[in-house]
């Protein structure tokens, strides 16, 4: 078996020569594709708080299906390993701590609701603007089917190569800025109470037989 | 057109079962293993009635548990406490399908082998986490929540340890990983990330000294309190499984995976799979000692080992590593 080669995932897909391709791929687009949209659309209507946050991770994982499908083997694996395995853990872990009064969070619906309204609808006014000017992109253009360009590169090489070159500075101010989002929040949250009893570890280390005991002659009927 | 979509759906089912099959009957005997070699470490006997020296112990302990009435708890929340076993067990079989048994004995051999990997098991969390919340109980919604705060500490170390590897390697590909280890298994240069790894995979799977969210002296049972019958197999099974893929990655990234210790005679001879399985079966082994031997660690210990002692050493080794294969101009490819 090799082992070179870019679409290692999609192999079951090349390995059938014989049956359509397309029509796989269009199966299988078509399936990540409704399932992001529907659980995606559960988010914002179940009534559980918690069910919002696991639908949220079901359309994530989805999403990655389709990076997959795309030939974005890497961005897959980065969506699934950041968003789903870390950011969503610690989301759960909030929203599950939180004591939400489900009929108050209904409430405010109606009053939300023209804003909400009003940042989709511009939302698909852009997208559509972008699909009607851009000719040039491949989104209009590409008459075609998904599916993957298979390149000699793997993509997380490419990646690497232009994000560590070209992008350089963009990259590193992006780190400064998490960083001074991290100092931030560790700022706000971090309160020094006072009076809490911290292990010392080194300290805790050092105690032999000659600090930790002593040793008194008590005198008999006087204790200490 | 249809035969043969038939054909190689056939084929994709025989492959995952060639997999999963021997996963699950390793499962069985990895118990078996370790309440063996658990009670040799305490001067017991173990189980020794069930089958010449007890061998089948796993497999009745399995029907009695899957014959039993499976209790939902009526104040649970039912969808996600059913859910709950049943990812655990999914994520756990999910993973066998990168590994590679031996050159070319792999189910899907994809170039981000590795990164798969780590996703399918920083996943497993989810499993812990659903079934605290769904059971609505105090014990289990504690496991849980150490659980997940555990887990995402310790994912930061082991995605280190990986990178640390991949330099040294230059592809994310498990084959060429191993392939990156003919002339000297990385657990020599790297030994102090080897023993970073295997430390963190302890905490990982949620295994003692680090088995806080299951913690029996505290919270009678963790997260799964509320479970019994079938769906408390899934999660044992789903807990032993992804221990033996924890030690299969153990092996591929730092005991060179299908090769022999040295390429002579005698040993090269031997199938690479019988390799790969003794050393598996090697790390599964120092798991189980570790159990037999350490105390249980406290909770702010657990986290202070891995943010203020793991984490800045492992993220300078990645920094000294890359700086020596920079310097001495031995980066790969």
């Amino acid at each position: 078996m090799e082992i070179d080669g870019s679409k290692k995932l999609l192999k079951i897909f090349i390995s059938i020569e014989n049956i359509d391709r397309m029509v796989l791929y269009s199966l299988t687009f078509y399936l990540f594709s409704s399932v992001a949209v529907l659980s995606a659309l559960m988010v914002i209507s179940a009534k559980n708080p918690v069910h919002s946050v696991l639908f949220l991770i079901l359309s994530f994982v989805n999403a990655s299906g389709l990076f997959v499908l795309l030939g974005a083997e890497f961005l897959a694996m980065i969506l699934v390993v950041v968003y789903v395995g870390a950011v969503a853990v610690l989301f759960l872990f909030v929203v599950m701590m939180l004591d939400i009064n489900f009929v108050r969070l209904r409430e405010g619906f109606l009053q939300y609701l023209p804003f909400g309204a009003l940042l989709g609808i511009v939302l698909v006014i852009e997208l559509g603007i972008l699909f009607l000017t851009d000719r040039s992109s491949n989104i209009y253009n590409n008459q075609t089917p998904l599916q993957p360009i298979v390149n000699e590169v793997e993509n997380t090489k490419m990646i690497g190569q232009i994000l560590y070159t070209e992008y350089f500075y963009l990259f590193q101010i992006c780190g400064i800025i998490l960083l001074v989002a991290m100092i931030g929040s560790i700022t706000l949250t971090l309160r020094d109470k006072g009076g809490v009893k911290r292990q010392n570890i080194d300290s805790q280390n050092t105690v032999d037989a000659s600090t930790a005991i002593e040793k008194k002659k008590v005198n008999i009927g006087e204790g200490i | 057109m249809t035969y043969d979509i038939f054909i190689t759906g056939l084929i994709i089912i025989a492959q995952i079962l060639a997999v999963v099959v021997p996963v699950l009957i390793s499962v069985a005997f990895l118990v078996y293993a370790e309440r063996k070699v658990l009670a040799l470490i305490q001067l017991r006997r173990g189980p020794n009635i069930v089958g010449p020296f007890g061998i089948l112990q796993s497999f009745a302990d399995a029907l009695k548990l899957i014959t039993k009435e499976n209790i939902i708890p009526s104040g649970s929340n039912k969808i996600v406490f059913i859910l709950a076993p049943i990812i655990t067990m999914v994520l756990s079989l999910a993973g066998w399908a990168v590994i590679p048994f031996a050159p070319g004995w792999v189910v899907s051999d994809i170039n981000v082998g590795i990164m798969y990997l780590f996703a399918v098991s920083s996943l497993g969390v989810y499993g812990i986490i659903m079934a605290g919340w769904a059971s609505n109980s105090q014990y289990p919604f504690l496991g849980a929540l150490r659980s997940a705060a555990q887990m995402v500490s310790y994912e930061v170390s082991i995605g280190f340890v990986i990178i640390t590897v991949l330099l040294c390697v230059g592809s994310l590909n498990l084959s060429k990983i191993v392939l990156a280890q003919q002339t000297v298994w990385f657990a020599i240069p790297l030994l102090p990330m080897f023993i970073i790894f295997f430390i963190s995979a302890l905490a990982e799977t949620n295994r003692l000294p680090f088995d806080l969210p299951e913690d029996e002296s505290t919270l009678v049972a963790g997260f799964f309190t509320e479970y019994s019958s079938a769906s408390f197999v899934l999660f044992f099974l789903g807990e032993y499984a992804s221990m033996i893929l924890m030690s299969s990655m153990t092996v591929i990234l730092f005991l060179g995976g299908w090769l022999p210790p040295f390429d002579i005679y005698p040993l090269n001879v031997v199938p690479g799979v019988i390799w790969f399985t003794v050393k598996v079966i090697f790390i599964l082994f120092l798991f189980i000692w570790v159990r037999g031997t350490f105390p249980r660690y406290r909770y702010d210990q657990l986290m202070r080992l891995g943010w203020k002692v793991f984490l800045p050493f492992s993220l300078f080794w990645v920094v000294a590593t890359s700086g020596f294969l920079v310097y001495f101009d031995m980066l790969p490819n």
